[in-house]
């Protein structure tokens, strides 16, 4: 089933650097969607599309639709608060707050005023689980959060969207700054929450791109170049500049 | 050629920590001809008559007490304006406002932090004394609180320029972080931001205390300048004077070596040690940040 329907979406930035133009695009639930393509090409504009983060850039000019399970949430009307705390986010830099790990994860659930203990620690463990977190740090939660390494900040950080329990999870090249062990990871444990939730990811590299895929959209430029399941997109893809790009001819 | 090169770079290296040396210099010989000429007191003038409360230098009362009670007052009365004012108007230009208005309001404010005392001194006499007088049915309009006000004024662009910085440095990355966890855009700025640049916003506040503890000319202005011990709340509707007005006012005439004298110079050891206390203070809280910073990510 499709859990978003991205109609005819354009935008513009005040500085006119990068824009996204007509993009249509659907993506499915419970499975990895990845956008990807050269730096500058709209991912990340897009996935800021999503949790409506572009409200607080300066934005010159957008229009389109973006639906989400049938309701558009471009319209003024939106409770973004509500919006966000539904579609939680991955950054490219693990942004931990400058608390302790369970500060960190329960930090979302306290501002969207949960006040309840038991709610609160139960909310701690079966993020970190879900994170592949909870081996690692169980003895020291209440340890600065910036102790962590890299990878296991990051890691953190995808706990911590999930302790407000969202829908979609998006992650804006999570792993570019990770070693190949901590990246092996976050990986395995986006293959695990697929099951649960919706999953909108921009790769750091193509290769990651292929592993992880079920769905994938290629983008150049503003556009949307091309969009199929992940298997067939990577080993035979129907556009000329996709597989230009696949196999290391430009980019 | 290869030489010639060798010896303009020494010259060059010598001649900047030269002045960076000489800034030590200054502060070291301005605090020995302090001494020098404040230490005197301690056996010119009695230490009873020093811890009195009587200030009247021509019948040899040198009660210093009313005039550090003056000061203090003064300072903390602008504090409370400076500080709620200042921090209000750092988050405002850095979180909250729209670009063009920020590219307004920074300047306007640095240009504010420019303006020459005797100015808002001026302002003082004339519009704001006569003001409060009529409106607090005050005796007189030169009061503490009219210093409290106007040194508030001074202190509030040293306290916005500061703190807007330590606001502006958090990196972007924090707040889109909170925002993305469903943050309202005030509890980005109390519960992320803000505890983010902590120790820079507090070397805001004591920066702004340092300035207005040594500010001189408007408060010689405004405060009515008697020498009045002020201890209670209500001190703040009468006049008091403060030790900096104190100096400016009668180091012109006093007779050099006199007992009078070098009470000046000692009320002017007194105020060094506190404003260097504030500076200590405010640079020991940046240092524990710092320090625990480092422990952290090391």
């Amino acid at each position: 089933m499709d859990k978003i329907i991205i109609e005819n979406l354009s935008l513009q930035y005040a500085d006119g650097i990068e824009s996204l133009r007509g993009i249509s695009l659907n993506i499915r639930e419970k499975a990895v969607t990845v956008l990807f393509g050269p730096a500058g090409g709209g991912k990340s504009t897009l996935l800021r599309c999503l949790n409506r983060l572009n409200d607080l850039t300066e934005v010159k000019a957008s229009s389109g639709k973006i639906l989400i399970d049938g309701k558009n949430i471009l319209d003024p009307d939106v409770d973004v608060i509500a919006l966000r705390r539904k579609i939680g986010m991955v950054f490219a830099r693990p942004v931990v707050l400058p608390l302790s790990i369970r500060g960190n994860l329960t930090y979302g659930l306290e501002l969207a005023g949960e006040k309840r203990r038991s709610k609160l620690e139960e909310a701690v463990e079966r993020s970190l689980k879900l994170a592949a977190l909870w081996e690692e740090v169980n003895d020291r939660l209440d340890d600065p959060a910036i102790a962590l390494s890299g990878g296991q900040q990051q890691r953190l950080c995808l706990a911590r969207s999930l302790a407000l329990q969202p829908e979609i999870i998006l992650l804006d090249e999570p792993t570019s700054g990770l070693d190949p062990i901590s990246t092996g990871k976050v990986e395995a444990a986006l293959q695990e929450l697929k099951k649960e939730y919706t999953i909108i990811l921009v790769p750091h590299s193509v290769q990651q791109a292929a592993r992880t895929a079920d769905y994938a959209a290629f983008f150049l430029q503003g556009e949307l170049i091309e969009y199929g399941e992940g298997q067939s997109l990577f080993t035979a893809p129907r556009q000329k500049r996709t597989e230009e790009y696949v196999t290391g001819r430009f980019g | 050629m290869e030489k010639s090169l060798n010896w303009r770079e020494f010259v060059i290296t010598r001649l900047v920590k030269a002045s960076g040396y000489s800034a030590i210099l200054f502060v070291a010989l301005i605090f020995f001809f302090l001494v020098r000429e404040g230490l005197p007191t301690f056996w010119k003038a009695d230490i009873t008559s020093l811890l009195s409360t009587r200030w009247y230098p021509i019948e040899e009362y040198y009660g210093i007490l009313p005039l550090i009670t003056g000061s203090l007052i003064v300072t903390l009365g602008a504090t409370l304006v400076a500080v709620p004012l200042g921090i209000g108007t750092a988050v405002y230009i850095s979180e909250i406002a729209p670009r063009w208005m920020r590219e307004i309001l920074k300047p306007l404010v640095e240009l504010l932090g420019g303006l020459p005392s005797v100015v808002l001194g001026f302002l003082g006499i004339l519009l704001l004394s006569p003001f409060l007088r009529v409106f607090l049915d005050l005796p007189t309009g030169l009061t503490a609180l009219t210093g409290s006000l106007l040194l508030g004024g001074i202190a509030v662009p040293t306290v916005v320029s500061v703190a807007e910085d330590a606001l502006d440095a958090v990196p972007r990355a924090y707040r889109e972080g909170a925002w993305a966890l469903g943050a309202t855009r005030w509890q980005t700025i109390w519960r992320v931001t803000f505890p983010a640049a902590r120790s820079g916003v507090l070397t805001a506040i004591m920066l702004g205390i340092g300035r207005a503890i040594g500010e001189t000319m408007t408060v010689m202005m405004v405060t009515g300048n008697a020498p009045v011990l002020a201890l209670k709340l209500g001190s703040l509707f009468s006049p008091v004077r403060t030790m900096t007005a104190t100096i400016a006012a009668e180091m012109g005439e006093v007779a050099s070596g006199s007992t009078h004298y070098h009470v000046l110079f000692f009320i002017g050891m007194v105020l060094f040690l506190i404003s260097m206390g504030v500076n200590i203070a405010a640079s020991s809280v940046v240092f524990r940040a710092k320090k625990r910073a480092e422990r952290i990510l090391s």
